[in-house]
Protein backbone atom coordinates (compact mmCIF):
# COMPACT_ATOMS: atom_id res chain seq x y z
CA UNK A 1 0.00 0.00 0.00
CA UNK A 2 2.84 2.48 1.11
CA UNK A 3 4.20 1.49 -2.45
CA UNK A 4 1.23 2.40 -4.10
CA UNK A 5 1.23 5.82 -2.47
CA UNK A 6 4.65 6.87 -3.71
CA UNK A 7 4.23 5.70 -6.62
CA UNK A 8 1.23 8.20 -6.96
CA UNK A 9 3.42 11.19 -5.28
CA UNK A 10 5.85 10.44 -8.26
CA UNK A 11 3.29 10.33 -10.65
CA UNK A 12 1.81 13.29 -9.83
CA UNK A 13 5.20 15.50 -9.54
CA UNK A 14 6.11 13.98 -13.07
CA UNK A 15 3.01 15.61 -14.48
CA UNK A 16 2.69 18.41 -12.63
CA UNK A 17 6.45 19.59 -14.20
CA UNK A 18 4.16 18.84 -17.31
CA UNK A 19 1.72 20.89 -16.28
CA UNK A 20 2.86 23.76 -14.19
CA UNK A 21 4.76 25.56 -17.64
CA UNK A 22 1.52 25.57 -19.35
CA UNK A 23 -0.53 27.09 -16.43
CA UNK A 24 1.94 29.63 -16.29
CA UNK A 25 1.68 29.72 -20.15
CA UNK A 26 -2.31 30.76 -19.53
CA UNK A 27 -1.37 32.63 -16.88
CA UNK A 28 1.09 35.17 -18.54
CA UNK A 29 -1.74 35.46 -21.32
CA UNK A 30 -5.03 36.33 -18.58
CA UNK A 31 -2.26 39.41 -17.47
CA UNK A 32 -2.39 42.77 -18.18
CA UNK A 33 0.24 44.91 -19.57
CA UNK A 34 1.46 46.02 -16.08
CA UNK A 35 1.49 42.71 -14.31
CA UNK A 36 3.66 40.63 -16.83
CA UNK A 37 7.23 41.99 -15.80
CA UNK A 38 5.49 42.09 -11.76
CA UNK A 39 7.70 40.36 -9.73
CA UNK A 40 7.11 38.09 -7.87
CA UNK A 41 5.49 36.58 -10.40
CA UNK A 42 2.01 35.12 -9.31
CA UNK A 43 0.26 32.10 -11.11
CA UNK A 44 -2.95 33.66 -10.40
CA UNK A 45 -2.76 36.50 -12.38
CA UNK A 46 -4.35 39.37 -9.36
CA UNK A 47 -6.96 41.13 -12.31
CA UNK A 48 -7.13 37.96 -15.03
CA UNK A 49 -8.14 40.11 -18.29
CA UNK A 50 -8.23 38.66 -22.07
CA UNK A 51 -6.77 42.37 -23.52
CA UNK A 52 -3.75 40.21 -24.68
CA UNK A 53 -6.33 37.99 -26.67
CA UNK A 54 -8.06 41.09 -28.42
CA UNK A 55 -4.61 42.93 -28.95
CA UNK A 56 -3.33 39.79 -30.50
CA UNK A 57 -6.10 39.93 -32.91
CA UNK A 58 -6.25 43.65 -33.49
CA UNK A 59 -2.72 44.53 -33.97
CA UNK A 60 -1.70 41.02 -35.64
CA UNK A 61 -3.04 38.93 -38.40
CA UNK A 62 -4.17 36.31 -35.68
CA UNK A 63 -7.20 35.23 -37.49
CA UNK A 64 -6.25 35.35 -40.93
CA UNK A 65 -3.38 32.74 -39.81
CA UNK A 66 -5.65 30.76 -37.88
CA UNK A 67 -7.61 30.44 -41.29
CA UNK A 68 -4.12 29.50 -43.32
CA UNK A 69 -3.07 26.68 -40.60
CA UNK A 70 -6.95 24.98 -41.17
CA UNK A 71 -6.96 25.42 -44.86
CA UNK A 72 -3.49 24.03 -44.93
CA UNK A 73 -4.74 21.02 -42.43
CA UNK A 74 -7.57 20.67 -43.41
CA UNK A 75 -6.98 20.11 -48.05
CA UNK A 76 -2.87 18.42 -46.33
CA UNK A 77 -4.72 15.72 -44.67
CA UNK A 78 -7.51 15.43 -47.23
CA UNK A 79 -4.42 15.26 -50.10
CA UNK A 80 -2.36 12.92 -47.76
CA UNK A 81 -5.10 10.34 -47.50
CA UNK A 82 -6.77 10.50 -50.95
CA UNK A 83 -2.66 9.95 -52.60
CA UNK A 84 -1.96 7.36 -49.80
CA UNK A 85 -4.66 5.44 -49.94
CA UNK A 86 -4.90 5.16 -53.20
CA UNK A 87 -1.07 4.33 -53.69
CA UNK A 88 -1.50 1.75 -51.24
CA UNK A 89 -4.31 -0.18 -52.54
CA UNK A 90 -2.27 -0.69 -55.46
CA UNK A 91 0.70 -1.89 -53.24
CA UNK A 92 -1.39 -4.17 -51.63
CA UNK A 93 -4.33 -5.53 -53.93
CA UNK A 94 -2.93 -5.37 -57.35
CA UNK A 95 -0.25 -7.30 -58.78
CA UNK A 96 1.84 -5.33 -61.60
CA UNK A 97 4.92 -5.94 -62.43
CA UNK A 98 7.29 -3.64 -60.84
CA UNK A 99 5.48 -3.78 -57.53
CA UNK A 100 8.21 -4.72 -55.63
CA UNK A 101 10.65 -2.22 -57.03
CA UNK A 102 8.50 1.20 -56.75
CA UNK A 103 7.14 0.38 -53.50
CA UNK A 104 11.33 -0.38 -52.38
CA UNK A 105 11.21 3.73 -53.89
CA UNK A 106 8.67 4.87 -51.73
CA UNK A 107 9.87 3.27 -48.55
CA UNK A 108 13.36 4.47 -49.53
CA UNK A 109 12.38 8.30 -49.62
CA UNK A 110 11.71 7.81 -46.04
CA UNK A 111 15.16 7.60 -44.86
CA UNK A 112 15.84 11.02 -45.99
CA UNK A 113 15.84 14.04 -44.14
CA UNK A 114 13.43 16.61 -45.63
CA UNK A 115 15.69 19.22 -44.52
CA UNK A 116 17.90 17.99 -47.51
CA UNK A 117 15.02 18.87 -50.16
CA UNK A 118 14.10 22.19 -48.94
CA UNK A 119 17.03 23.91 -50.97
CA UNK A 120 15.82 22.64 -54.71
CA UNK A 121 12.38 22.30 -53.25
CA UNK A 122 12.36 26.36 -52.80
CA UNK A 123 13.92 26.99 -56.25
CA UNK A 124 11.07 24.86 -57.59
CA UNK A 125 8.43 27.10 -55.94
CA UNK A 126 10.08 30.41 -56.72
CA UNK A 127 9.88 28.77 -60.14
CA UNK A 128 6.61 27.80 -60.65
CA UNK A 129 6.09 31.29 -58.69
CA UNK A 130 4.10 29.65 -55.83
CA UNK A 131 6.05 31.71 -53.19
CA UNK A 132 3.96 33.29 -50.62
CA UNK A 133 1.15 30.85 -51.75
CA UNK A 134 -1.74 28.33 -50.64
CA UNK A 135 -0.50 26.65 -53.29
CA UNK A 136 3.45 26.52 -52.38
CA UNK A 137 2.55 25.92 -48.99
CA UNK A 138 0.01 23.00 -49.89
CA UNK A 139 1.18 21.15 -53.24
CA UNK A 140 3.85 19.48 -51.91
CA UNK A 141 3.12 18.08 -49.35
CA UNK A 142 -0.20 16.24 -50.61
CA UNK A 143 1.79 13.10 -50.83
CA UNK A 144 3.52 11.03 -47.58
CA UNK A 145 5.62 8.13 -48.25
CA UNK A 146 5.12 7.36 -44.51
CA UNK A 147 1.66 7.34 -44.96
CA UNK A 148 1.77 4.90 -47.98
CA UNK A 149 3.11 2.49 -45.98
CA UNK A 150 1.33 2.58 -43.14
CA UNK A 151 -1.84 2.36 -45.02
CA UNK A 152 -0.40 -0.72 -47.13
CA UNK A 153 0.38 -2.77 -44.21
CA UNK A 154 -3.14 -2.05 -42.57
CA UNK A 155 -4.63 -2.94 -46.58
CA UNK A 156 -2.96 -6.34 -46.23
CA UNK A 157 -4.80 -7.29 -43.59
CA UNK A 158 -7.98 -7.81 -45.47
CA UNK A 159 -9.07 -10.93 -46.66
CA UNK A 160 -8.83 -11.65 -50.12
CA UNK A 161 -12.45 -13.37 -50.29
CA UNK A 162 -13.97 -10.08 -50.09
CA UNK A 163 -13.31 -8.24 -53.63
CA UNK A 164 -12.98 -11.19 -55.40
CA UNK A 165 -17.09 -11.44 -55.25
CA UNK A 166 -17.47 -8.00 -56.14
CA UNK A 167 -15.32 -8.86 -58.78
CA UNK A 168 -17.25 -11.71 -59.82
CA UNK A 169 -20.23 -10.05 -59.99
CA UNK A 170 -18.70 -7.46 -62.57
CA UNK A 171 -17.49 -4.42 -60.31
CA UNK A 172 -14.03 -2.65 -61.17
CA UNK A 173 -11.54 -1.52 -59.30
CA UNK A 174 -12.90 1.48 -57.97
CA UNK A 175 -15.72 0.20 -56.71
CA UNK A 176 -14.15 -2.47 -54.75
CA UNK A 177 -11.44 0.13 -53.93
CA UNK A 178 -14.53 2.88 -52.64
CA UNK A 179 -17.06 0.53 -51.41
CA UNK A 180 -14.85 -3.02 -49.72
CA UNK A 181 -11.38 -1.84 -48.99
CA UNK A 182 -11.70 2.06 -47.52
CA UNK A 183 -14.61 0.93 -45.22
CA UNK A 184 -12.37 -1.65 -43.98
CA UNK A 185 -9.76 0.65 -43.04
CA UNK A 186 -11.17 3.21 -41.25
CA UNK A 187 -9.09 2.86 -38.28
CA UNK A 188 -5.38 2.99 -39.97
CA UNK A 189 -7.38 6.00 -41.98
CA UNK A 190 -8.40 7.57 -38.97
CA UNK A 191 -4.79 7.05 -37.27
CA UNK A 192 -2.79 8.34 -39.95
CA UNK A 193 -5.74 11.65 -40.24
CA UNK A 194 -4.36 12.60 -36.77
CA UNK A 195 -0.71 12.18 -37.23
CA UNK A 196 -1.27 14.19 -40.42
CA UNK A 197 -3.31 16.49 -38.62
CA UNK A 198 -0.46 17.36 -35.89
CA UNK A 199 1.95 17.60 -38.91
CA UNK A 200 0.54 20.04 -40.51
CA UNK A 201 -0.72 21.93 -38.03
CA UNK A 202 2.78 22.19 -36.00
CA UNK A 203 4.74 22.04 -39.63
CA UNK A 204 7.45 25.15 -39.42
CA UNK A 205 10.22 24.73 -41.71
CA UNK A 206 8.48 24.71 -44.73
CA UNK A 207 5.93 27.34 -43.82
CA UNK A 208 9.04 29.76 -42.96
CA UNK A 209 10.92 29.06 -46.14
CA UNK A 210 7.73 29.32 -48.35
CA UNK A 211 5.36 32.36 -46.88
CA UNK A 212 6.78 35.72 -46.85
CA UNK A 213 4.24 38.27 -45.58
CA UNK A 214 2.46 37.66 -42.67
CA UNK A 215 -0.87 37.27 -44.27
CA UNK A 216 0.24 34.26 -45.61
CA UNK A 217 2.12 32.38 -42.58
CA UNK A 218 0.41 29.47 -40.60
CA UNK A 219 0.07 30.05 -37.05
CA UNK A 220 3.72 28.30 -35.78
CA UNK A 221 5.18 30.92 -38.55
CA UNK A 222 2.89 33.99 -37.56
CA UNK A 223 3.65 32.76 -33.77
CA UNK A 224 7.43 33.21 -34.04
CA UNK A 225 7.22 37.01 -35.87
CA UNK A 226 4.94 37.65 -33.32
CA UNK A 227 7.53 37.38 -31.05
CA UNK A 228 9.98 38.91 -33.43
CA UNK A 229 7.56 42.39 -33.65
CA UNK A 230 6.69 41.92 -29.40
CA UNK A 231 9.31 40.93 -28.08
CA UNK A 232 8.43 42.04 -24.21
CA UNK A 233 5.09 41.62 -24.48
CA UNK A 234 5.04 38.27 -23.02
CA UNK A 235 0.98 38.02 -22.59
CA UNK A 236 0.39 38.63 -26.47
CA UNK A 237 3.14 35.50 -27.32
CA UNK A 238 1.61 33.63 -24.29
CA UNK A 239 -2.02 34.13 -25.63
CA UNK A 240 -0.73 33.41 -29.44
CA UNK A 241 0.62 29.93 -28.45
CA UNK A 242 -2.84 29.27 -26.15
CA UNK A 243 -4.39 29.46 -29.20
CA UNK A 244 -2.04 27.51 -31.48
CA UNK A 245 -2.51 24.78 -29.06
CA UNK A 246 -6.25 24.39 -28.56
CA UNK A 247 -7.29 22.73 -31.54
CA UNK A 248 -4.66 20.46 -31.64
CA UNK A 249 -5.21 19.69 -27.62
CA UNK A 250 -8.88 19.50 -28.75
CA UNK A 251 -8.34 16.79 -31.42
CA UNK A 252 -6.00 15.21 -29.04
CA UNK A 253 -8.28 14.25 -26.35
CA UNK A 254 -10.86 13.29 -28.69
CA UNK A 255 -9.35 10.91 -30.44
CA UNK A 256 -6.64 9.66 -27.80
CA UNK A 257 -6.42 6.00 -28.65
CA UNK A 258 -5.73 7.04 -32.71
CA UNK A 259 -2.39 9.03 -31.67
CA UNK A 260 -1.46 6.89 -28.80
CA UNK A 261 -1.28 3.65 -31.73
CA UNK A 262 -0.10 5.97 -34.42
CA UNK A 263 2.63 7.36 -32.52
CA UNK A 264 3.60 3.98 -30.30
CA UNK A 265 3.80 1.68 -33.62
CA UNK A 266 5.91 4.10 -35.93
CA UNK A 267 7.95 6.24 -33.61
CA UNK A 268 6.89 9.17 -35.60
CA UNK A 269 5.55 12.29 -33.81
CA UNK A 270 6.06 15.11 -36.72
CA UNK B 1 -9.54 -10.19 -75.20
CA UNK B 2 -6.18 -10.35 -73.25
CA UNK B 3 -5.12 -7.21 -74.95
CA UNK B 4 -8.16 -5.05 -73.94
CA UNK B 5 -7.70 -6.83 -70.36
CA UNK B 6 -4.18 -5.93 -69.94
CA UNK B 7 -4.55 -2.14 -71.18
CA UNK B 8 -7.82 -2.26 -68.57
CA UNK B 9 -5.13 -3.23 -65.69
CA UNK B 10 -2.09 -0.84 -66.38
CA UNK B 11 -5.28 2.13 -66.66
CA UNK B 12 -6.05 0.90 -62.82
CA UNK B 13 -2.35 0.10 -61.73
CA UNK B 14 -1.98 3.98 -63.03
CA UNK B 15 -4.90 5.42 -61.78
CA UNK B 16 -4.33 4.45 -58.18
CA UNK B 17 -0.16 5.00 -58.09
CA UNK B 18 -0.10 7.86 -60.06
CA UNK B 19 -1.33 10.96 -57.46
CA UNK B 20 0.66 9.92 -54.98
CA UNK B 21 4.18 8.79 -57.23
CA UNK B 22 3.52 12.14 -58.74
CA UNK B 23 4.01 13.98 -55.25
CA UNK B 24 6.83 12.01 -54.19
CA UNK B 25 8.59 12.40 -57.87
CA UNK B 26 8.16 16.41 -58.34
CA UNK B 27 8.59 17.01 -54.48
CA UNK B 28 10.68 14.45 -53.01
CA UNK B 29 12.64 12.29 -55.35
CA UNK B 30 13.70 15.42 -57.73
CA UNK B 31 14.81 17.48 -55.04
CA UNK B 32 16.51 15.12 -53.10
CA UNK B 33 19.03 14.41 -56.34
CA UNK B 34 18.99 18.11 -56.96
CA UNK B 35 20.52 18.79 -54.00
CA UNK B 36 23.39 16.26 -54.53
CA UNK B 37 24.25 17.58 -57.94
CA UNK B 38 23.90 21.41 -56.18
CA UNK B 39 26.86 20.68 -53.88
CA UNK B 40 28.73 20.94 -57.22
CA UNK B 41 27.65 24.34 -57.85
CA UNK B 42 27.38 28.14 -56.90
CA UNK B 43 24.08 29.43 -57.14
CA UNK B 44 22.94 32.97 -55.16
CA UNK B 45 19.81 33.00 -57.52
CA UNK B 46 20.24 36.04 -59.12
CA UNK B 47 23.07 35.79 -61.33
CA UNK B 48 24.12 32.93 -63.54
CA UNK B 49 24.12 29.24 -61.51
CA UNK B 50 27.87 28.53 -61.77
CA UNK B 51 29.67 24.70 -61.60
CA UNK B 52 31.94 25.05 -58.82
CA UNK B 53 33.89 21.66 -58.67
CA UNK B 54 34.63 20.43 -55.32
CA UNK B 55 34.95 24.08 -53.92
CA UNK B 56 31.93 23.58 -51.96
CA UNK B 57 33.29 20.79 -50.09
CA UNK B 58 36.41 22.67 -49.58
CA UNK B 59 34.96 25.32 -48.27
CA UNK B 60 33.14 22.68 -45.49
CA UNK B 61 36.21 21.76 -44.62
CA UNK B 62 37.15 25.08 -43.48
CA UNK B 63 34.13 26.22 -42.55
CA UNK B 64 34.25 26.97 -38.87
CA UNK B 65 30.78 28.08 -38.61
CA UNK B 66 30.30 24.43 -40.36
CA UNK B 67 32.27 22.34 -38.10
CA UNK B 68 31.10 24.59 -34.36
CA UNK B 69 27.43 23.71 -35.74
CA UNK B 70 28.16 20.02 -36.18
CA UNK B 71 30.08 20.43 -32.65
CA UNK B 72 26.99 21.45 -31.43
CA UNK B 73 24.47 19.25 -33.27
CA UNK B 74 26.39 16.38 -31.21
CA UNK B 75 26.26 17.76 -28.27
CA UNK B 76 22.70 18.55 -28.43
CA UNK B 77 22.45 15.14 -29.48
CA UNK B 78 24.44 13.68 -26.53
CA UNK B 79 23.11 15.63 -23.58
CA UNK B 80 19.14 15.36 -25.04
CA UNK B 81 19.51 11.11 -25.89
CA UNK B 82 20.21 9.62 -22.50
CA UNK B 83 18.25 12.25 -20.58
CA UNK B 84 14.96 11.84 -22.45
CA UNK B 85 15.67 8.06 -22.00
CA UNK B 86 15.66 8.04 -18.66
CA UNK B 87 12.82 10.54 -18.21
CA UNK B 88 10.67 8.69 -20.56
CA UNK B 89 11.56 5.53 -18.87
CA UNK B 90 10.65 6.40 -15.96
CA UNK B 91 7.01 7.82 -16.51
CA UNK B 92 6.25 4.47 -18.61
CA UNK B 93 7.40 2.62 -15.86
CA UNK B 94 4.85 4.70 -13.39
CA UNK B 95 2.30 4.44 -15.64
CA UNK B 96 2.54 0.78 -16.87
CA UNK B 97 0.10 -0.94 -14.26
CA UNK B 98 -3.14 -0.48 -12.88
CA UNK B 99 -3.38 3.32 -11.95
CA UNK B 100 -6.26 5.61 -10.94
CA UNK B 101 -6.63 8.70 -13.33
CA UNK B 102 -4.27 7.24 -16.28
CA UNK B 103 -6.06 8.67 -18.79
CA UNK B 104 -5.34 12.25 -17.13
CA UNK B 105 -1.80 11.63 -16.61
CA UNK B 106 -1.53 10.48 -20.40
CA UNK B 107 -3.15 13.77 -21.40
CA UNK B 108 -0.71 16.14 -19.00
CA UNK B 109 2.39 14.13 -20.57
CA UNK B 110 1.16 14.49 -23.84
CA UNK B 111 -0.36 17.68 -24.45
CA UNK B 112 3.72 19.33 -24.94
CA UNK B 113 4.23 16.19 -27.28
CA UNK B 114 1.13 17.42 -29.62
CA UNK B 115 1.65 21.54 -29.41
CA UNK B 116 4.08 23.40 -31.66
CA UNK B 117 7.57 23.36 -30.97
CA UNK B 118 6.97 26.96 -31.54
CA UNK B 119 4.55 27.79 -29.06
CA UNK B 120 6.71 25.14 -26.64
CA UNK B 121 10.07 27.40 -27.58
CA UNK B 122 8.21 30.58 -26.94
CA UNK B 123 6.90 29.66 -23.64
CA UNK B 124 10.30 27.84 -22.42
CA UNK B 125 12.26 31.36 -23.75
CA UNK B 126 9.75 33.13 -21.34
CA UNK B 127 10.50 30.57 -18.59
CA UNK B 128 14.22 30.71 -19.08
CA UNK B 129 13.87 34.48 -18.89
CA UNK B 130 16.62 36.18 -16.55
CA UNK B 131 14.84 38.59 -14.90
CA UNK B 132 11.48 37.68 -15.04
CA UNK B 133 11.34 34.23 -15.62
CA UNK B 134 9.67 31.49 -13.46
CA UNK B 135 13.11 29.30 -13.58
CA UNK B 136 15.23 31.79 -11.91
CA UNK B 137 12.31 33.31 -9.55
CA UNK B 138 12.05 29.66 -8.17
CA UNK B 139 15.97 29.22 -8.24
CA UNK B 140 16.37 32.10 -6.22
CA UNK B 141 14.11 31.12 -3.71
CA UNK B 142 16.38 28.37 -2.54
CA UNK B 143 19.22 30.61 -3.08
CA UNK B 144 20.29 29.97 -6.35
CA UNK B 145 21.55 32.75 -8.39
CA UNK B 146 20.53 31.29 -11.72
CA UNK B 147 22.03 32.08 -15.35
CA UNK B 148 21.18 34.19 -18.04
CA UNK B 149 20.02 30.67 -19.63
CA UNK B 150 19.49 31.83 -23.14
CA UNK B 151 22.02 34.66 -23.28
CA UNK B 152 24.79 33.01 -21.96
CA UNK B 153 26.58 30.93 -24.41
CA UNK B 154 27.69 28.41 -21.82
CA UNK B 155 23.93 27.65 -20.72
CA UNK B 156 21.57 28.30 -23.94
CA UNK B 157 22.32 24.60 -25.06
CA UNK B 158 21.55 23.44 -21.70
CA UNK B 159 18.19 25.30 -21.89
CA UNK B 160 17.70 23.79 -25.34
CA UNK B 161 18.33 20.59 -24.00
CA UNK B 162 16.14 21.00 -20.77
CA UNK B 163 12.97 21.76 -23.48
CA UNK B 164 13.40 19.29 -26.14
CA UNK B 165 13.60 16.75 -22.99
CA UNK B 166 10.11 18.23 -21.40
CA UNK B 167 8.83 18.27 -24.91
CA UNK B 168 9.44 14.44 -25.63
CA UNK B 169 9.33 12.71 -21.83
CA UNK B 170 5.67 12.06 -23.12
CA UNK B 171 6.73 10.67 -26.56
CA UNK B 172 9.37 8.46 -25.19
CA UNK B 173 7.00 7.17 -22.44
CA UNK B 174 4.69 6.25 -25.11
CA UNK B 175 7.30 4.11 -26.94
CA UNK B 176 8.42 2.84 -23.60
CA UNK B 177 4.74 1.47 -23.19
CA UNK B 178 4.35 -0.21 -26.21
CA UNK B 179 7.12 -2.02 -25.43
CA UNK B 180 6.53 -3.09 -21.33
CA UNK B 181 3.47 -4.29 -22.79
CA UNK B 182 5.36 -7.06 -24.58
CA UNK B 183 6.84 -8.19 -21.28
CA UNK B 184 4.49 -11.19 -19.85
CA UNK B 185 3.65 -10.10 -16.48
CA UNK B 186 4.10 -13.67 -15.25
CA UNK B 187 7.60 -13.41 -15.62
CA UNK B 188 7.71 -10.53 -13.21
CA UNK B 189 5.41 -12.36 -10.48
CA UNK B 190 7.67 -15.72 -10.73
CA UNK B 191 10.64 -13.55 -10.31
CA UNK B 192 8.40 -11.89 -7.29
CA UNK B 193 7.38 -15.12 -5.66
CA UNK B 194 11.13 -16.35 -5.93
CA UNK B 195 11.73 -13.11 -3.62
CA UNK B 196 13.66 -10.94 -6.26
CA UNK B 197 13.35 -7.51 -4.98
CA UNK B 198 12.07 -4.43 -7.32
CA UNK B 199 15.22 -3.26 -8.00
CA UNK B 200 16.46 -7.12 -9.26
CA UNK B 201 13.49 -7.66 -11.11
CA UNK B 202 14.00 -4.16 -13.06
CA UNK B 203 17.40 -4.92 -13.66
CA UNK B 204 17.13 -8.59 -14.65
CA UNK B 205 14.05 -8.65 -16.38
CA UNK B 206 12.69 -5.13 -17.42
CA UNK B 207 15.93 -3.87 -18.54
CA UNK B 208 16.72 -7.24 -20.96
CA UNK B 209 13.33 -7.99 -21.89
CA UNK B 210 12.65 -4.14 -23.06
CA UNK B 211 16.23 -4.30 -24.89
CA UNK B 212 14.51 -3.96 -28.29
CA UNK B 213 12.37 -0.85 -27.24
CA UNK B 214 15.12 0.85 -26.02
CA UNK B 215 17.37 0.14 -29.30
CA UNK B 216 14.21 1.46 -30.97
CA UNK B 217 13.77 4.67 -29.05
CA UNK B 218 17.62 5.36 -29.09
CA UNK B 219 17.38 5.14 -33.16
CA UNK B 220 14.29 6.89 -33.55
CA UNK B 221 15.67 10.27 -30.55
CA UNK B 222 18.40 10.16 -32.60
CA UNK B 223 17.21 10.66 -36.14
CA UNK B 224 14.99 13.52 -35.02
CA UNK B 225 17.67 14.81 -32.69
CA UNK B 226 20.07 15.62 -35.71
CA UNK B 227 17.16 17.41 -37.58
CA UNK B 228 16.97 19.51 -34.44
CA UNK B 229 15.92 23.26 -36.01
CA UNK B 230 12.03 24.84 -34.60
CA UNK B 231 13.33 25.03 -30.98
CA UNK B 232 16.79 26.43 -31.66
CA UNK B 233 15.46 28.62 -33.99
CA UNK B 234 12.90 30.34 -31.91
CA UNK B 235 14.94 30.22 -28.68
CA UNK B 236 18.35 32.02 -29.84
CA UNK B 237 18.49 31.34 -33.79
CA UNK B 238 22.34 29.60 -32.55
CA UNK B 239 23.31 32.04 -30.63
CA UNK B 240 24.33 33.67 -28.04
CA UNK B 241 28.24 33.00 -30.43
CA UNK B 242 27.18 30.11 -31.86
CA UNK B 243 26.51 28.21 -28.34
CA UNK B 244 23.53 26.50 -29.91
CA UNK B 245 24.27 26.85 -33.62
CA UNK B 246 22.86 22.97 -35.39
CA UNK B 247 23.36 21.40 -38.79
CA UNK B 248 19.83 22.67 -39.83
CA UNK B 249 19.82 26.04 -38.72
CA UNK B 250 23.26 26.74 -40.90
CA UNK B 251 21.44 24.85 -44.14
CA UNK B 252 19.01 27.11 -43.17
CA UNK B 253 20.91 30.29 -42.92
CA UNK B 254 23.36 29.44 -45.65
CA UNK B 255 20.41 29.31 -48.12
CA UNK B 256 17.78 31.68 -47.16
CA UNK B 257 20.22 34.56 -45.51
CA UNK B 258 23.43 34.44 -47.49
CA UNK B 259 21.61 33.09 -50.75
CA UNK B 260 24.31 29.99 -50.97
CA UNK B 261 22.28 27.23 -52.74
CA UNK B 262 24.76 25.26 -53.59
CA UNK B 263 26.88 25.35 -49.77
CA UNK B 264 23.60 25.24 -48.21
CA UNK B 265 22.81 21.83 -50.11
CA UNK B 266 26.63 20.74 -49.04
CA UNK B 267 25.85 20.81 -45.47
CA UNK B 268 21.87 19.35 -45.63
CA UNK B 269 24.11 15.96 -47.18
CA UNK B 270 26.20 15.89 -44.38
CA UNK B 271 22.98 15.32 -42.49
CA UNK B 272 21.63 12.47 -44.83
CA UNK B 273 24.97 11.04 -44.31
CA UNK B 274 24.36 10.74 -40.88
CA UNK B 275 20.95 10.03 -40.80
CA UNK B 276 21.86 7.19 -43.75
CA UNK B 277 24.61 5.95 -41.00
CA UNK B 278 22.15 5.99 -38.11
CA UNK B 279 19.80 4.05 -40.83
CA UNK B 280 21.98 1.33 -41.44
CA UNK B 281 22.82 0.80 -37.46
CA UNK B 282 19.11 0.52 -37.21
CA UNK B 283 18.96 -2.23 -40.13
CA UNK B 284 21.79 -4.24 -38.66
CA UNK B 285 20.83 -4.15 -35.16
CA UNK B 286 17.23 -5.27 -35.93
CA UNK B 287 18.65 -8.55 -38.09
CA UNK B 288 21.15 -9.09 -35.07
CA UNK B 289 18.96 -9.39 -31.79
CA UNK B 290 15.44 -7.12 -32.31
CA UNK B 291 12.30 -8.69 -32.54
CA UNK B 292 8.85 -6.43 -33.29
CA UNK B 293 5.72 -6.62 -32.89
Amino acid sequence: MRKKGLLYILLSLAALTMIVPLLWMISTSLKSNQYILKMPPRIIPEEPTLDSYKQLFDLFPMLRMLFNSITVAVVVVGGQIITSLMAAYAFARMRFKGREFLFLIFIATMMVPFQVTITPLFITMRYFGWLNTYLGLIIPTLHTAFGTFQLRQALLTIPKELEESAFMDGANHFLVFSRIIVPLAKPAIATLCVLAFMSSWNSFLWPLIVTRSEEMMTLPVGLSALHGRYETKWNMVMSGSVVSIIPIVIVFIFSQRYFVQGISRSGIKD
Amino acid sequence: MVGENRIKKSFWVLFFILPAFTGLVLFTIIPIISSFVLTLFRWDLISEIQFAGLSNFRKLILDEKFWNALKHTVSFVIGYIPFVMVTGLFVALLMNGKIKGKGAFRTAFFIPVVSSWIAVALLWTWLFNPKFGLINYILALIGIAGPAWLYDPNWAMTAVIMTSVWKDTGFVMMLFLAGLQDIPQSLLEAASIDGATTVKRFFRITIPMLSPTIFFVMIVTMINSFQVFDQVWVMTEGGPAGSTSVLVEQVYKNAFRYYNMGYASTISLVLFLIILLITAVQIQGQKKWVHYA
